[in-house]
């Protein structure tokens, strides 16, 4: 196994007094992609939302060797972790384009950031169309677009996506699961992908982590948790 | 005629003044959802300080702009050390809070300063411009002055990455932390660029209502009236209510009503409002399922 990104440990996460997630232990491995797969409810989201601390968290997370279970949301951001969350999380009445602009907003190289911005534009040619619109008035695929497009603005060393496939066509959500592989592999940003479509997700990723309310029930390569009696049967439908 | 148009003029002059108050009450709005109401004491305050640097002999223009940058610190100030900590109290404790400030700094102006009336100077010359008369300089001075702001208010936040972030933060404070705008300070720095055009508006309209420390009070209330004319979430149809609601208690005021009856027009005006169209004209009506 190559090197480690992430590496979390007895990770404890709620909202106020009810935890969600009991003692959560994972790692990434650098310039892999990574799925989090479990029934609503298991404690998917929270995951990601304590991984940006955007939620109170007990327990250690490092990322790069770095202690970041103490820092603040826009502190994590600044060390290259770019987070897109459920529900996407763009701004609604900014255009597309300022949505991206704020998407490199940490970012020191702003003529670097600009080509960035065209880039995105040749990864998501809609995302070009619309590039004066108000990102509230775009389909729910293209906000989709928006969201990852903003995220990779950051160059984010960790990605962590949260549903990309919620509530799209079937069509889009290959082109953005098209577009996940391509950003894996040609700008090496390693990817913890959120999913409730696992068969889809088993595909794209090398490793897995199943959680069932609130806990590690399976992890490991995905090829090998396809072949899983209980994942097949509960996840994969067959 | 000359007198109407005279009135029309001197109600847009006082109309800027109160854009630019209404304005600096929809950026705090918007960012928290709170009225301000220390806004005008605020206001009231930096002029003070305009004042004192105007008496230990400092010229106009570098008193004012030392004005602005000192309101602007006590807005940053205010908004660090007693807003923040209640920042998400219930909506009466801010409220409180709020009242609590407008008092604190009235009673200290007068504690400082004293409640006798001061003349404040206008930068203007005291001739009318180009030989008109339906016109003061002051008037057209004030008039220019405000709209220079509120341009510039306008390029910062289209066209600078800063603007852009306190934009952001004020929508979406989530999702502005997951592309590291810093919320906190974006909310500091708000409370700030409110002093400053709040000082702006105090030092405009203190040659006209004289300097003392409830100068404010009256002009809030036209503020206020000209924030939910406009629509209290649209920075723009404050700028545009500020000048409506001049216009109006000028005209009202030497024609209908009465200069006694003048501050009325503005609470009127709230009342109409906020019964008829409560998002006022160019507000987003807000539709939520309970």
């Amino acid at each position: 196994m190559s090197r480690t990104l992430l590496q979390v440990n007895d990770l404890h996460a709620g909202y106020g007094a009810t935890e969600v997630l009991h003692g959560l232990t994972m790692t990434i491995e650098e310039g892999s992609i990574t799925t989090l797969l479990g029934a609503n409810g298991a404690g998917k989201t929270t995951t990601l939302r304590a991984l940006s601390k955007m939620i109170k968290v007990r327990g250690q997370i490092q990322f790069d060797g770095q202690a970041i279970e103490s820092k603040s949301t826009e502190d994590i951001v600044r060390l290259g972790v770019a987070h897109v969350p459920d529900g996407r999380g763009t701004f609604g009445s900014l255009s597309t384009e300022e949505n991206l602009q704020l998407g490199s907003y940490t970012r020191k190289d702003k003529q670097e950031a600009a080509l960035d911005q065209e880039k995105m534009y040749t990864y998501f040619p809609r995302l070009k169309e619309r590039r004066q619109q108000q990102a509230g008035t775009l389909s729910g695929g293209e906000q989709q677009m928006l969201a990852i497009a903003r995220a990779l603005m950051l160059r984010p060393r960790l990605l962590l996506l949260d549903e990309p496939s919620f509530g799209l066509a079937p069509l889009i959500v290959r082109e953005i699961f098209d577009i996940m592989r391509t950003i894996n592999q040609k700008d090496k940003v390693t990817i913890l992908l959120v999913e409730q479509n696992a068969a889809m997700a088993l595909d794209l990723a090398k490793y897995a982590y199943l959680l069932e309310t609130g806990k590690l029930v399976l992890s490991g390569l995905s090829e090998d948790l396809k072949q899983d009696e209980a994942v097949r049967r509960s996840y994969l439908g067959h | 005629m000359e007198t109407f148009i005279h009135q029309v003029v001197a109600g847009i002059a006082t109309g800027g003044v109160y854009a630019s108050l209404a304005l600096a009450l929809v950026m705090i709005y918007q960012s928290t959802h709170h009225i301000n109401f220390a806004q005008g004491e605020i206001a009231m305050f930096a002029t003070y300080m305009a004042w004192t640097l105007l008496n230990a002999g400092v010229s106009y223009w570098l008193a004012f702009t030392c004005t602005i940058l000192l309101a602007f610190a006590l807005g940053v100030l205010i908004q660090r050390i007693i807003i923040r900590p209640v920042e998400n109290a219930p909506v009466l404790n801010i409220v409180v809070v709020f009242i609590g400030l407008l008092v604190i700094l009235n009673s200290i102006a007068g504690w400082v300063f004293t409640y006798t009336i001061k003349s404040f100077p206008s930068p203007f010359p005291k001739e009318p411009p180009f030989g008109l008369h339906f016109i003061s300089s002051h008037e057209l001075g004030s008039i220019g002055v405000t709209l220079v702001l509120l341009l510039m208010l306008y390029g910062f936040f289209k066209f600078t990455p800063l603007g852009l972030a306190m934009r952001a933060a004020a929508q979406n404070p989530d999702s502005s932390r997951l592309v590291g705008i810093r919320v906190g300070w974006m909310l500091a720095l708000g409370w700030g660029l409110a002093a400053a055009i709040g000082s702006v508006a105090g030092m405009m309209i203190a040659p006209v209502v004289f300097l003392e420390p409830n100068m404010m009070s009256g002009i809030l209330l036209y503020a206020f009236a000209a924030a939910l004319v406009g629509g209290i979430d649209s920075p723009g149809g404050a700028v545009l209510g500020g000048f409506i609601v001049g216009i109006l208690e000028n005209i009202l005021g030497a024609y209908v009503i009465g200069t006694e009856l003048k501050l009325s027009v503005a609470l009127v005006l709230i009342i109409v409002v906020l019964t008829i169209k409560p998002a006022g004209l160019f507000g987003k009506v807000i539709v939520s399922r309970v």
